[in-house]
């Protein structure tokens, strides 16, 4: 039924993208949030998040049930507001993927190998963990973003991230600060957003994951890094990693005090 | 240089002082980031690990906009890289403005995603407005319409503007440009034919 209804809504709304060439992104996306009002694709992982959840799965037949995403075992509400964090069981700084890889091998068996095939789906196929992303995310809907960067590593690793974000290289000499650290620029014809002043890193980093219309997929913050970095230039960002952990505690503890507010559906 | 990270932490106070300004000083900050993205990324395609290797202009320009560079910082850059130029050996420094417009207009090159065989565009239009008809540009960098109309084709402002297209730093330290040139994006022809696009009173860009 749900699945019914939404694609009759993003039909509509996808013919309303494409009467107006003339009027900017920004108005098209608000038409299209309009049109969606009764709900946004994004639900369809959600769903099948959830369920992954809950399913035993794995060497070990175990759910995900009995994972500890920072707010104790089990506990999902709320808990994506405080990521990344610092997990004293594996005495490391930790955003939802890598926590999703440490549940995935301790408490289901998976190696991490094989817990990784995926990270990012593509028609059918699609990821376990953007599916994870997006109701676990969902289940942060509202509260307030409230990243600590109580323990010495939390703050190291934002130290990192803030350096990352400024590191210039590659061919083109870009750093993410080259395309977010002036308001009202855009490329092309996309706004960009500043990420260095807090009303933009709020409003970056609370909209994600996101249902993305030109992809037809639902894409999470990790995404969101990967393709800026091939923006860049710059080789693979490799899933769940140390320089991905660091700037999303930069960008993350950035956007606090501002309501989650995803998943969000964008261009 | 201890208390750069923590005067510059562009945000909250709060987030300053959390994040601590009794740990890695600066430089070891820099260092120990730069050992965290080695181990980070993945080879793939034609973006190999040696393009987290900073040159001494990347390295002095990681910073934040708003915290300026020394004078002679800056100048020190600016003459390196005016040193790098290499401008052709025949002497002609316009080539076709037509083809100059396919390469301002094309995003394609370098990115993991790229086929290397196919030569790179400059995307000019990502930062800057050209031409009149060409309505999706960016603002990142100055309107460039009218640039050859305004400034005439004199050998002075040829030099100047292949120069620029070659290495933009040799002009402005730490320019947000990329230098296609020095960095081998753009090959001789290609950056002849972008500076066609912005001086040939024929092109749209002077119209
Ligand atoms: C060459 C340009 C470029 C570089 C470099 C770049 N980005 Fe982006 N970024 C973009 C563009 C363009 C968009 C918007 C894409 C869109 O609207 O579809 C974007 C979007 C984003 C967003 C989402 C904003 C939102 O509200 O949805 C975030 C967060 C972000 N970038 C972070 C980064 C980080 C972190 C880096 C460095 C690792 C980086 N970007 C490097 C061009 C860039
Ligand atoms: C990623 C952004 C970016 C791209 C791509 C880019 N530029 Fe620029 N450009 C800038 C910025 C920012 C400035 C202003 C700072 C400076 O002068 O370096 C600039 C300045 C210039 C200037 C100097 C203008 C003056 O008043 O003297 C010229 C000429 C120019 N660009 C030409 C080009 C051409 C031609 C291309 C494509 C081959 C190009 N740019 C691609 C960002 C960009």
């Amino acid at each position: 039924m749900i699945r019914r209804k939404m694609a009759a809504t993003v039909l509509a709304a996808g013919a309303a993208l494409g009467v107006s060439a003339q009027s900017s992104p920004e108005a098209e996306i608000a038409k299209y949030r309009e049109a969606l009002a009764a709900g946004n694709p994004a639900e369809l992982w959600e769903a099948r998040g959830e369920a992954l959840w809950k399913q035993k799965r794995g060497p070990k037949n175990a759910s995900l049930e009995a994972c500890d995403l920072g707010k104790g075992a089990g506990a999902v509400k709320g808990s994506y507001a405080e990521l990344p964090r610092y997990f004293a069981d594996a005495n490391r700084v930790m955003d939802l993927e890598t926590r999703l890889v440490h549940c995935m091998t301790t408490l289901q068996g998976f190696r991490v190998a094989d817990a990784t095939k995926r990270v990012f789906g593509a028609g059918t196929n699609r990821s376990d963990f953007e599916s994870l992303a997006a109701w676990i995310t969902s289940e942060s809907k509202g509260v307030t973003m409230n990243v600590a960067l109580d323990h010495a590593k939390e703050r190291e690793a934002y130290q990192l991230g803030e350096k990352m974000f400024y590191f210039r290289g590659g061919p083109h000499d870009f750093a993410c600060a080259t395309c977010h650290s002036e308001s009202g620029k855009r490329i092309r014809l996309q706004d960009l957003p500043n990420l260095t002043e807090k009303a933009g890193a709020q409003l970056a980093y609370t909209t994600w994951p996101a249902y993305r219309v030109s992809q037809g997929e639902l894409r999470t913050f990790q995404w969101r890094l990967n393709d800026c970095f091939r923006q860049q230039r710059f080789p693979e960002l490799k899933f769940a990693s140390e320089a991905s952990i660091a700037l999303t505690t930069f960008l993350a503890r950035n956007a606090n005090g501002a309501a989650f507010d995803a998943p969000a559906i964008k261009r | 240089m201890k208390t750069r990270t923590c005067a510059t932490a562009v945000f909250a106070a709060i987030a300053a002082i959390a994040a601590g300004c009794a740990g890695m000083n600066d430089q070891e900050t820099s260092q120990k980031a730069l050992e965290v993205m080695k181990a980070s990324f993945n080879e793939r395609g034609q973006a190999k690990l040696d393009r987290l290797n900073q040159d001494e202009a990347q390295k002095l320009c990681s910073k934040p906009p708003s915290q300026e560079l020394a004078k002679d910082i800056a100048a020190g850059i600016e003459k390196a890289n005016l040193a790098s130029i290499r401008y052709p050996a025949d002497g002609r420094l316009m080539g076709d403005w037509r083809q100059g417009e396919r390469i301002a207009q094309s995003g394609i090159g370098k990115q993991f995603s790229d086929d290397p065989k196919i030569p790179a565009g400059a995307n000019c239009y990502a930062c800057h407005q050209l031409s009149k008809a060409e309505i999706s540009y960016g603002t990142i960098g100055p309107s460039l319409y009218n640039y050859g109309k305004l400034r005439g084709t004199s050998d002075a402002i040829q030099r100047y503007t292949y120069g620029k297209v070659y290495n933009s730093q040799a002009f402005t330290a730490c320019s947000n440009m990329p230098r296609f040139g020095h960095n081998g994006i753009l090959t001789e022809q290609q950056m002849k034919d972008v500076t066609a696009l912005l001086l040939d009173p024929g092109s749209p860009v002077n119209q």
